[in-house]
This record gives structure tokens, C-alpha cells and sequence, in this order.
């Protein structure tokens, strides 16, 4: 590692606490992944247990919504779904829906790739077909439609839907390796839409299953997905993506995300699985994980 | 050989994608997803199928097993570019349908305060507008084949004629494969016709089970039985432990 490179970049490695006092209340968070896989959960078990509220998530949604809608910190969700995947309705995300708890902005997901790329590429817009017809424009009165400049002549140009961008104040992501400038490296079959989170923040802080020096990324190139140009915070975080998918190094915990799931469906068991895996830090989280694990094994 | 009505629905899933070449047959639910690699096993071997994750399988698979050799790979913001191509037949599932094909799986009651929030429009505003599309729909009842829609998250054949030639000109509704029969649009108001009920099924049956009322052009077939071949391959290859059975009872 060179002198200047670790000058240009010290200072990126925090903590997730530190992430999380860096946000404030009524942010616009995107979080990465998709439904439940390879989402930055350690990250959001980190806002559960902060003060932070009022908040907007965008996300191609799962447990991440779910556990923040639990804890009473989301005003409202942007999202073309909230799915556990193996489990297909997230328990709090439904309980809140249904209480009229929160606020959705509901998108199609090509819809919602594109609110992404508008903000990525500093866009106003995208134009898309999908959402046409569909109640999605009745939900999200805001939405306008535009009118193509092309088309033969004396005929009307095509109206298609004007997807605006999705802004995010910060972004949070999971990746299977990063290094400590802040470069991000998946490992799995998708990198969802992880890059583009990254580029649609006005910040973007990344959690990661390892977390190595400068240059020693190995892997296809192709494989580094997200730059450091457009990353403030790097943290370590084995194990930060349970209970979801987070191939290879760690598949999703399906018995742990059921025990979430029936848990979350029932005030009494919810308050007792709070009690027992997120009234502590990260590291009490995993302990107690692994001695669920230990009991359900006997 | 005789078949059980999930092996029905399979094959009645796989004549989805006859005809369609090299494109990808994008399957949701077990009787689809089987129905999807059959057909490309059998009658239609040019089509595309996944591992249900960011993989094109050099071969159709069967439901479970590791994804194989690949032919390609789909992760999922070149699957949503994909349904912008169009290269793409879309069997999906619905929580309600009605009779022009508007369909919901995002939320049962008022939008606003759902009695029932279901899983959000996911893809099927894209798919409907973009893909041809199909549905299976394991369970028919009149709790899924409803009068109107609550929330309209799939595009039905009325809407997309409201919106006029240009804008629907991709939109291409299908047929819709339940456990009773094969439905589909080819009446001249775009509304829902009975085209076929399986082997076992009466048409009054079907009747019962539909919201609406459905067209009825004469005398009602039956759904074809699979041939042996199509049995074997569901059986021992595609599904050997018979995850289909779970999805429609015997």
C-alpha cells in the first residue's frame, strides 16, 4: 500500500455505530440487495437500535424494511415489492401496511431500476413503458407521463412513463469483500443493483463480509463492482448480511429467516425474539444466533 | 399412463410457450416453472429457461437441483432490460384476476389502508405492458377470479385498449392455466373465455369457481392428457419428488 493512497483514503473505515450517528433523522436511505439477499443487515440492525426516525427507504425491499418498520423508524417505503423470498410476505412490512403505519410510493421494479439510473446519471427522468395502465399511476399521483419527439410524420410521438430519479442522501450496501479505500467486490450470481445505489447517494457507506488492504482484491475484474469514488464509509461485517443470502461464503439461514417470519407474525413472540437477538450490539446478535443454532441442532 | 391434475397443469403450462422460438420463458410457481423446462425439453427446445436465480441453464433443469452448466447469465437489471427487449414469455401468478385480465398481487381492499398487503406490483406492470404474458393459478375460486381487481398491479386486455394502439402495441395477454382449465382473450371485447377444462372437470364446475361471467363458445373441450413421454419426463426427470403434488392436490 502506498504512502499516498492510504493518505487520499484514511478515514474510510468506521464502525457501524459511527456510520449511523452520521445519518440523521428523516434521511432518504436506500439499501442494496434484493428482496431478502445480500442485504447490509448488520447496518440496519445498527439504525434499530439507534434514535434515528422519520425515515425514507428505498428498496427492492425484504427484512431490512421489515426490521425498520418494526422498530418505528420509517415515515415512508419506496419499493416495487417487500419480500423475505422463501417466505414471500414480510410480516412488518404487511403489520404496518395494514395498521396505515407508513407511507409507500409503489413502483414497478424496471420502474424503480430506472428512478436508480435517472439519479446515478443525474437525470430528471427516465422514460419507460412499464406503469402504463397499471395502478401504479393511481397511486403515485405525482407521476407524469412524457411524450416522445419522434415518431412519423403527422403521427403522435408515444407517451411513456417519466420515472424520476430516486435521490438517496446515503446508500447502504453489502459486499462480500471490500479494502479499506472503500472499493466493493461481490462474489455471487448478481450484483442486484448495489452500483447504482452507490452512484444515486449523495453518500454511500458499504458493510463487508471481509475487508482487505489496498490491491489485494483478487477475483475477475468484472467482479468489482462498486468504487471507492463513490464510497465515504467502509465497514467489516462477518456474517452482516444474515439472515439473507449472501452466497458464497454464506447461503441464507432459511431456519433462522422462518423463526424471524412466525416471530414477526405475533406481538408476543416478536417482543421475546427482540429480547433475545437485537437488544445488543452486532457481536451479542451473532452470539445469540449461534446458540439458537446450538438449541434447534439438540 | 394416467395423469394427475398437477401433470395436467403442467403440460397445459408447457402448450404456453409453443410456438415461441428462442426466447425466455420466464416461470412463476412450481406447475409453470415445470411447465417452462418441458416444453423446452420437448416441443419447444429453443427456449431460454433460468435457475429460478441469475443463470441461463445450458439445460432445462429440474425444479431444485443446482443450476448446472450455464448458457448465460440474467442477473436482475438485465432481466428488467430484458423486458424492455421483449425477447420474453412472462407466466405469472395472481392473488385476484378479473374478467379482462387485470390482475393484483400488491394489495386486497383499499390501496391506502390494505386489508391484506400482499407482495407489491414486483414486475407485472412492465411484463403486461411489454411481454407476452400468461398466468397459472393453482387455485381457481371466486375469491382469486373476482369482478374487478382491488389494485391493478398486471394490465388487463380493457386498460390496454384504453390506452390506444402505440402504447399497447407490446402488451399481449395469453392464457391463464388454473387447477379446473385453460382460459383465455379471444372474444371481441378482450373479456375471459373458457377454452378447455381438464379431464375430470365439469364446465359448471369452473362456472362456480369464476367471479364473472365467462364466454362460452359452444361445446367446451377437453385439456389435452400428456403423452407418455411428457410423463416421464415430469415424473423421473423434471420433478422426481413430485413437488408439483404439493402445489395441486391429487
Amino acid at each position: 500500500m502506498s504512502a499516498a493512497a492510504g493518505t487520499a483514503t484514511a478515514g474510510k473505515v468506521m464502525s457501524a455505530e459511527e456510520i449511523v450517528a452520521s445519518l440523521e433523522s428523516g434521511m432518504t436511505l436506500g439499501i442494496g440487495g434484493w428482496g431478502s439477499r445480500r442485504k447490509p443487515m448488520a447496518l440496519v440492525r445498527a439504525i434499530y437500535r439507534s434514535s434515528l426516525t422519520d425515515l425514507t427507504i428505498v428498496s427492492y425491499g425484504g427484512a431490512d424494511v421489515g426490521l425498520l418498520c418494526a422498530a418505528g423508524k420509517v415515515r415512508r417505503v419506496v419499493a416495487p415489492f417487500v419480500t423475505l423470498d422463501s417466505v414471500p410476505l414480510e410480516p412488518h412490512f404487511r403489520a404496518a401496511r395494514q395498521a396505515g403505519a407508513i407511507e409507500l410510493t409503489e413502483y414497478d421494479e424496471g420502474m424503480f431500476m430506472f428512478g436508480l439510473l435517472a439519479a446515478a446519471h443525474r437525470l430528471p427522468f427516465l422514460p419507460t413503458r412499464a406503469g402504463l395502465g397499471s395502478d401504479v399511476m393511481r397511486v403515485n399521483p405525482g407521476l407524469r407521463t412524457v411524450r416522445s419527439p419522434y415518431g412519423a410524420e403527422g403521427e403522435e410521438g408515444e407517451e411513456l412513463v417519466a420515472v424520476p430519479p430516486l435521490r438517496l442522501d446515503a446508500a447502504l450496501i453489502h459486499m462480500d469483500r471490500a479494502d479499506t479505500r472503500g472499493n466493493g467486490q461481490y462474489l455471487g450470481p448478481d450484483p442486484y443493483m448495489d452500483d447504482l445505489f452507490a452512484k444515486a447517494a449523495a453518500r454511500c457507506y458499504m458493510s463487508c463480509e471481509r475487508l482487505v488492504e489496498p490491491g489485494a482484491l483478487t477475483g475477475p475484474p468484472q467482479t468489482l463492482l462498486v468504487s471507492r469514488m463513490h464510497v465515504t464509509g467502509v465497514v467489516e461485517t462477518p456474517g452482516g448480511g444474515h439472515f439473507t443470502d449472501c452466497g458464497p461464503d454464506l447461503g441464507r439461514d432459511e431456519a433462522f429467516q422462518r423463526h424471524y417470519a412466525s416471530a414477526a407474525a405475533d406481538p408476543q413472540a416478536w417482543a421475546e425474539f427482540a429480547d433475545r437477538f437485537l437488544s445488543g450490539d452486532e457481536a451479542a446478535y451473532r452470539e445469540a444466533v449461534r446458540r439458537w443454532h446450538e438449541e434447534e441442532a439438540r | 399412463m394416467s395423469a394427475t391434475r398437477a401433470e395436467i397443469c403442467v403440460v397445459a403450462c408447457a402448450e404456453a410457450w409453443r410456438g415461441d422460438g428462442e426466447i425466455l420463458a420466464a416461470a412463476m410457481g412450481t406447475c409453470s416453472i415445470l411447465g417452462a423446462r418441458l416444453a423446452r425439453l420437448t416441443f419447444e427446445p429453443g427456449l431460454l429457461t433460468t435457475d429460478g436465480g441469475a443463470l441461463l441453464t445450458a439445460g432445462p433443469v429440474p425444479i431444485g437441483a443446482p443450476a448446472g452448466p450455464a448458457e448465460g447469465w440474467l442477473p436482475f437489471r438485465d432481466h428488467l432490460w430484458l423486458v424492455q427487449n421483449g425477447r420474453r414469455h412472462v407466466m405469472m401468478g395472481a392473488s385476484q384476476i378479473d374478467r379482462y385480465g387485470n390482475t393484483n398481487i400488491s394489495a386486497i381492499g383499499e390501496w391506502a389502508r390494505p386489508a391484506s398487503q400482499l407482495l407489491g406490483v414486483r414486475g407485472a406492470p412492465g411484463n403486461t405492458i411489454c411481454n407476452p404474458t400468461s398466468y397459472w393459478i393453482p387455485r381457481h375460486s371466486p375469491r382469486v377470479f373476482v369482478p374487478k381487481a382491488d389494485t391493478v398491479s398486471g394490465v388487463g386486455r380493457d386498460r390496454a385498449a384504453g390506452l390506444g394502439a402505440h402504447a399497447s402495441r407490446f402488451h399481449d395477454l395469453r392464457r391463464v392455466v388454473t387447477d379446473l382449465g385453460v382460459l383465455d382473450f379471444g372474444t371481441p371485447d378482450g373479456s375471459m373465455r373458457l377454452v378447455s377444462v381438464h379431464p375430470g372437470v365439469e364446465v359448471e364446475q369452473v362456472l362456480a369457481a369464476t367471479g364473472f361471467d365467462l364466454v362460452i363458445d359452444g361445446e367446451v373441450p377437453q385439456t389435452r392428457t400428456p403423452t407418455d413421454e411428457e410423463l416421464r419426463l415430469i415424473r423421473e426427470v423434471l420433478d422426481p419428488k413430485a413437488l408439483r403434488d404439493r402445489e395441486v392436490r391429487a
